[in-house]
This record gives C-alpha cells, sequence and structure tokens, in this order.
C-alpha cells in the first residue's frame, strides 16, 4: 500500500494548482456575481490539456487517467467551482460517454475535437419529469430513414446556451420503458434545436444552466450511440465514473472552506486573542480537517480503482455522497467561524459555502446514491 | 541550433531555515521548485525553439530528487534532461559545481548556447552562470532580458542594468544567464506531463562519466568556507518628505534633520 501521489500526479497536482491560482481565483468571485460564463478560462484549459484529461491521447487527450483527472478538479474547484462544473461536464460526461460507447467515426470526428478543447460539450439527460428517475423519458426520436426525428426537452443541462456537441437521451421505443431509451450526438445549429432562458442559480453562479428544446430535429442516424435500446445503461456508466470527479469538485470546495477558516481564526482577535486560541474553535477545525482527509481518501481511492481496472461504482457512489454532505458542512462550519464576515460576499466562504450545495444534488442525490450503495451491499 | 539550460532545484520558499550548528540549509519538508530565474532561462529557450527550432537540454547537478526538477522542464517542451549526479559532488560550492557543469556541457558537446538563471534564491550568488563560461572560455552575458534576434552565428541581446538596458551583439556559441523578469514560463502540458514520466528517461552522469577527478569535485574541490551566517537587520521604511513647494520641502526635511537626530 502507498498513499503517496507518485511523481506525475504531484506535477499535475503543482501545474493545475499554479494554473487555478493565476488565471482562475482571480476572476472566480466576479464570474459569480455578473454570471458570467468564463470563456477565456476554456480556451486556456484547453491548452493545458484539462479538457481532454482523462481521455486517451490516441484521441487528443492527456492520457492522465481519472487519477489525474480528479487532483485537477479538486484543485480547481478550491478556486472555483464554476469552473471546475463546466470541466465536469465537458468531459466526463459529454467527450467520456462518445469514448466509453462511440464508433470510430464518432470518435474522431466528435471526441477529438472536444478532447484538444476546441469545441466544448455538453450531456443531456434530466427531463422536467426524469430528474432522478432519470428512465422516465419523454423526449422521443423516431427513426425516419437515415435519420431520427427528435422532439422533447432537457432541464438544467450545464454548459447548455455555450456548448457545441451534445449527447443527449431519447426513447426509441416507448414500449420498452428504460430498455427503450438510447443516446444520440447532437450539434448546436441544427435545424429545431433551440435553449430556454439561463437558469438564475444560488451557486456556480458563471456556469451555464439552460433548457435544451428539440423540434423536429434531423438527427443523421450515425450519430446514434451505441444501438437503439442501449441509452440509459450507458448513461448511467458514464455517471458512476462521473461520480468520481463530482466528489472532487465537493473535496476541493471543502479545502478551500477550511484553508480560510485557518487563515482567519489565527488572525482574528477577539478576547484580546486569536480566535484560534480558544479550544471549541480548535476542535472545530479538528473536525472540519478529519472530514476533508477522510473524503480526500475516499476520492483517490475510486479513482485509483478506475485506473486500475476494478469495480468502482459503489466506491464513486459512497466518495460523492460523503464528499458533497461533507462540504456543506465544512462549508456552513466555515461561515461560522467568520461570523457576520461569513455572511458577506467579500468573503470567499460565502460563495464556497452556496457552490458546495448542488454537489448533493447533481448526478445522482444524496438520497439516490443511499438506494444506489444499500442496494448492492443488502442485495 | 543546441541549446543547454543549466537548473537547480531549490526550496520553495524565501524564508528557508538554518542549521545554527552546521550553516547549512534545512531542506526537509520544504517543497522544491525549479529556482525562478532557471525557470524563465528555459522559457526564454523554448521560445526560440517555436520560433525557429532548436534542440533543449536541461542539465542539473544535484542529488537523485532533482531528476523532477529535470522531468519540469521536459514537460515543458525541453528535450533532453541530463541529471550529474554522485557522492563526489555533495557538497560543492559556486566553483566546483560550475566545474562539474562544464564537464556536464562538454559530454553533451556541440552546443551554440548556454542558458544558467540569473542566480538561485537559495544562495544567492550569481557566480555559476559567469563561473561556466570562464572554464569554457566562453563570451558571457549576464542579467539578459531579452533576446532580440539570434541566428547561429551571433545574438543581439539586452541585458537588464539598474536602470536600463544596454544592447549587445555576441557571437555563438555564448553563456547567457537570464534574469525572471525576462518572460512568464509557461504551464507544462498536462499530456506532456504524461509522456515525461511515462516514455521519457534522464541520463545520469557521475564524475568518472563527464571526466573529472572526484578532487577536483564536491567539498574537496570548493575552496569556499562558510564563516557564519547571519539574518541582515531590516531596515525602516524609507520617508517622504511633503511640501507644496521646493522651499516648503527643504524646511521641513531640515526640522526632519533637527528633530530626529540633532535633538
Ligand atoms: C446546476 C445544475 C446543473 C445540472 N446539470 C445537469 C446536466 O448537465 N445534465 C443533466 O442531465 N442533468 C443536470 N442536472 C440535473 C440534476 O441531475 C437533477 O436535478 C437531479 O438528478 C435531481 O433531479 P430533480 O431535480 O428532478 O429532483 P427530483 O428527482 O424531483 O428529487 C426531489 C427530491 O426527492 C428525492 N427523491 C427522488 N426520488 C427518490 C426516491 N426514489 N427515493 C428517495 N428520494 C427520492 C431526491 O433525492 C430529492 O431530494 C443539473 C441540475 C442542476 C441544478
Amino acid at each position: 500500500m502507498d498513499f503517496n501521489l507518485d511523481p506525475k500526479h504531484q506535477m499535475i497536482k503543482e501545474v493545475c494548482r499554479k494554473f487555478a491560482d493565476n488565471e482562475v481565483e482571480t476572476i472566480a468571485a466576479e464570474i459569480d456575481e455578473t454570471e458570467r460564463f468564463p470563456l477565456e478560462t476554456i480556451e486556456k484549459m484547453g491548452k493545458l490539456g484539462l479538457m481532454g484529461i482523462s481521455i486517451p491521447k490516441e484521441y487528443g487527450g492527456a492520457g492522465a487517467g481519472y487519477t489525474g483527472f480528479a487532483i485537477a478538479i479538486e484543485e480547481i474547484s478550491k478556486s472555483c467551482a464554476t469552473t471546475s462544473v463546466i470541466l465536469v461536464a465537458h468531459t466526463s460526461l459529454c467527450a467520456s460517454m462518445i469514448y466509453n460507447s462511440g464508433n470510430k467515426e464518432q470518435k474522431q470526428k466528435y471526441l477529438v475535437p472536444l478532447a484538444k478543447g476546441e469545441k466544448l460539450g455538453a450531456f443531456g439527460l434530466t427531463e422536467p419529469n426524469a430528474g432522478s428517475d432519470a428512465s422516465n423519458q419523454q423526449t422521443t426520436a423516431v427513426l425516419n430513414g437515415d435519420h431520427y426525428l427528435l422532439n422533447g426537452s432537457k432541464i438544467f443541462i450545464t454548459n447548455g446556451a455555450h456548448a457545441d456537441t451534445y449527447v443527449i437521451t431519447a426513447m426509441t421505443d416507448t414500449s420498452k420503458g428504460l430498455r427503450g431509451i438510447s443516446a444520440f450526438i447532437i450539434e448546436k445549429g441544427w435545424e429545431g434545436f433551440s435553449f430556454g432562458p439561463p437558469e438564475n442559480k444560488m451557486g456556480i453562479r458563471g456556469s451555464s444552466t439552460t433548457e435544451l428544446i428539440f423540434q423536429d430535429i434531423k438527427v443523421p442516424k450515425e450519430n446514434l450511440i451505441g444501438k437503439e435500446g442501449q441509452g440509459f445503461k450507458m448513461a448511467m456508466m458514464t455517471l458512476d465514473a462521473g461520480r468520481i470527479v463530482v466528489a472532487a469538485q465537493a473535496l476541493g470546495i471543502a479545502e478551500a472552506a477550511l484553508e480560510e477558516s485557518i487563515k482567519y481564526v489565527k488572525e482574528r482577535i477577539q478576547f484580546k486573542k486569536p480566535l484560534s486560541k480558544q479550544q471549541i474553535i480548535q476542535f472545530m477545525i479538528a473536525d472540519m480537517a478529519t472530514e476533508v482527509e477522510n473524503g480526500r481518501n475516499l476520492v483517490y481511492k475510486s479513482a485509483w480503482l478506475k485506473d486500475n481496472g476494478k469495480s468502482f461504482g459503489i466506491s464513486s457512489s459512497m466518495a460523492k455522497l460523503y464528499c458533497s454532505e461533507m462540504a456543506s458542512r465544512v462549508t456552513n462550519k466555515a461561515i461560522q467561524l467568520h461570523g457576520g464576515y461569513g455572511y458577506i460576499k467579500d468573503y470567499k466562504v460565502e460563495r464556497l459555502m452556496r457552490d458546495a450545495r448542488i454537489t448533493e444534488i447533481y448526478e445522482g442525490t444524496s438520497e439516490i446514491q443511499r438506494t444506489v450503495i444499500s442496494s448492492s451491499i443488502l442485495k | 541550433m543546441k541549446i543547454i539550460v543549466c537548473i537547480k532545484q531549490v526550496p520553495d520558499t524565501n524564508e528557508v531555515k538554518i542549521d545554527p550548528k552546521t550553516n547549512t540549509l534545512i531542506r526537509e519538508g520544504v517543497p522544491s521548485i525549479i529556482n525562478p530565474d532557471d525557470k524563465a532561462a528555459i522559457e526564454e529557450a523554448l521560445k526560440i525553439k517555436d520560433k525557429q527550432g532548436a534542440e533543449v537540454t536541461v542539465l542539473t547537478m544535484g542529488p537523485p530528487q532533482a531528476e523532477y526538477a529535470l522531468r519540469e522542464g521536459l514537460a515543458m517542451g525541453a528535450d533532453k534532461g541530463i541529471l550529474l549526479s554522485s557522492r563526489s559532488f555533495a557538497g560543492s560550492d559556486t566553483w566546483a559545481t560550475s566545474l562539474a557543469l562544464s564537464g556536464g556541457i562538454k559530454k553533451i558537446g556541440n552546443y551554440d548556447l548556454i542558458f544558467c538563471g540569473r542566480q538561485a534564491i537559495d544562495g544567492d550568488t550569481a557566480q555559476v552562470g559567469p563561473e561556466i563560461a570562464e572554464h569554457l572560455d566562453l563570451p558571457q552575458i549576464t542579467y539578459v532580458s531579452k533576446i532580440r534576434s539570434i541566428n547561429k552565428e551571433k545574438a543581439v541581446v539586452e541585458r537588464a542594468l539598474e536602470d536600463g538596458y544596454e544592447v549587445i551583439e555576441v557571437t555563438l556559441p555564448a553563456v547567457f544567464t537570464i534574469i525572471k523578469e525576462s518572460n512568464n514560463p509557461r504551464y507544462p502540458n498536462i499530456g506532456r506531463i504524461i509522456d515525461v514520466f511515462d516514455n521519457m528517461s534522464i541520463d545520469v552522469w557521475d564524475e568518472i562519466m563527464i571526466k573529472l577527478e572526484s578532487e577536483k569535485l564536491g567539498l574537496k574541490g570548493s575552496p569556499t568556507q562558510v564563516l557564519r551566517t547571519f539574518t541582515p537587520p531590516i531596515k525602516a521604511p524609507g520617508k517622504m518628505i511633503e511640501g507644496n513647494t521646493d522651499k516648503e520641502k527643504v524646511l521641513n526635511l531640515l526640522n526632519n534633520l533637527y528633530n530626529n537626530i540633532v535633538k
């Protein structure tokens, strides 16, 4: 057993830290406040190799696996969860689904530009009536000669308004339930493809979350991913791995809250001494640090399992469940430690707490993670 | 064009602690980085590579861990990494270090340019670059802030001075020491990091391979003796003498001198 990062991952961590300090942290508060989608950062992340970090080299990626991916997301999330969610949706959902299940032509045409960061990706599974119950898809795709006719809508889609390439699911056979769900690649600009207004969110406010509207979109047959009826299974497989990086995102947010708190309690003087001299404050810091350490071990272990070809689904669910709830607890405590200042937007912890909250909801709510974990134990 | 960049792995802090008994740096627990001026030297070499093509070799003398700094140089885009490492090199001062590096450079051979950083943040001597130039009998330009033009025969560079710069033309091969203000080093690409660790190797050379006797190297070959180390006293910040007219400023200055010094 070895809990050290190997030198390769150590270097990825250092580079991502430096990148996040110089290019991400510097605009994080502004893009949150103004709800601005940071297009300039996406270009920089592409150059750095982040947009295809887990995708193998032969498809234009960096080939850093999920350990590299998790480390990068952790570091970037310490600075800005808006920026990291763009990567999560683009790489771990859209690009990974094409990598896992797409054919050669689809990989050349769509995956390579995604992995190189030349195109931005989004992943649309959720619908107004298909949230936790993702199998209840109402979007339909009807085969009509050399193309499918796509009708319906997707809601809450990350990168929605800014993406070029979308992986979406739709019913190709309504009589078969979840075995009637198929997955497709569609492109921005196709006739009949439009967007709802941007959602006004509590956190990750610089990220784009929109409705996708499909009205008689002609999707060429060759844009079906895998076979008809496999869409749900492929999406669930993709989400299994995606949870590792959502967990890493929550972990990074919590780490930032801990760092801010440590700095603050050492500086803030009340009753003629720093807050850090009060035992109750010391114990809060101890609890926060212990929870963060726990979360990190779960994230790195899940990534290690995935990179070593072992079964990782339950571990990634546990990591996602624990880290997301942990991030909410830790950011909440961070605000408490900052007192009134923590409630004011001038202090980073205010944003961290709002950003942490979403990690308990997307890519499977905590309740769904508990269902997944318990059913695997009690089966 | 063949460029050799000499780099040093240093502890990442300006507040390095010193062992009071041995008068040497305590390195434990301090993360290591490529010395900032040296990183700028790598970037300067890579800029030439990008523009007109060059083979860039990063060279360091250090313990086995210094391999990590070389790999970072490779990840930035250098083509080869060479580590001079052996017991015989331990305890080297700038003289012994520059001798060993010159030995490495001779073994690499066929070079057009040698880049060093201006000085290392853990020693601040700024001696190694100039000494390499002397060992190799090459022209040297220190404090290079900009390379204006370069071809196989000659280069035109700007050399930073305290209040400006001078423009110097030099024939190649030559030694430049680069200052960190000259550029913003690029981030290593993540895919390249993976390649560097999975598919590239670092050559490790000892004193025999660079044809130097161990008596001339390391502690034995180092004429420098550290007598004493101390923290320089902190200078009080300067004070601005204000006034609406020159006369008023002079009067205020005299008052200040009188009140604070004479009285
Ligand atoms: C900012 C943001 C970004 C998003 N990005 C994407 C994206 O890129 N792509 C995408 O496809 N989706 C995306 N989503 C959608 C997200 O994944 C869903 O919101 C999430 O899965 C929950 O679905 P829901 O909102 O319909 O809630 P519901 O499913 O209605 O859940 C409501 C509550 O009921 C609980 N619940 C539901 N069913 C059960 C059950 N069987 N047992 C116990 N409790 C249950 C839930 O846990 C939750 O607490 C995003 C959402 C947001 C807010």
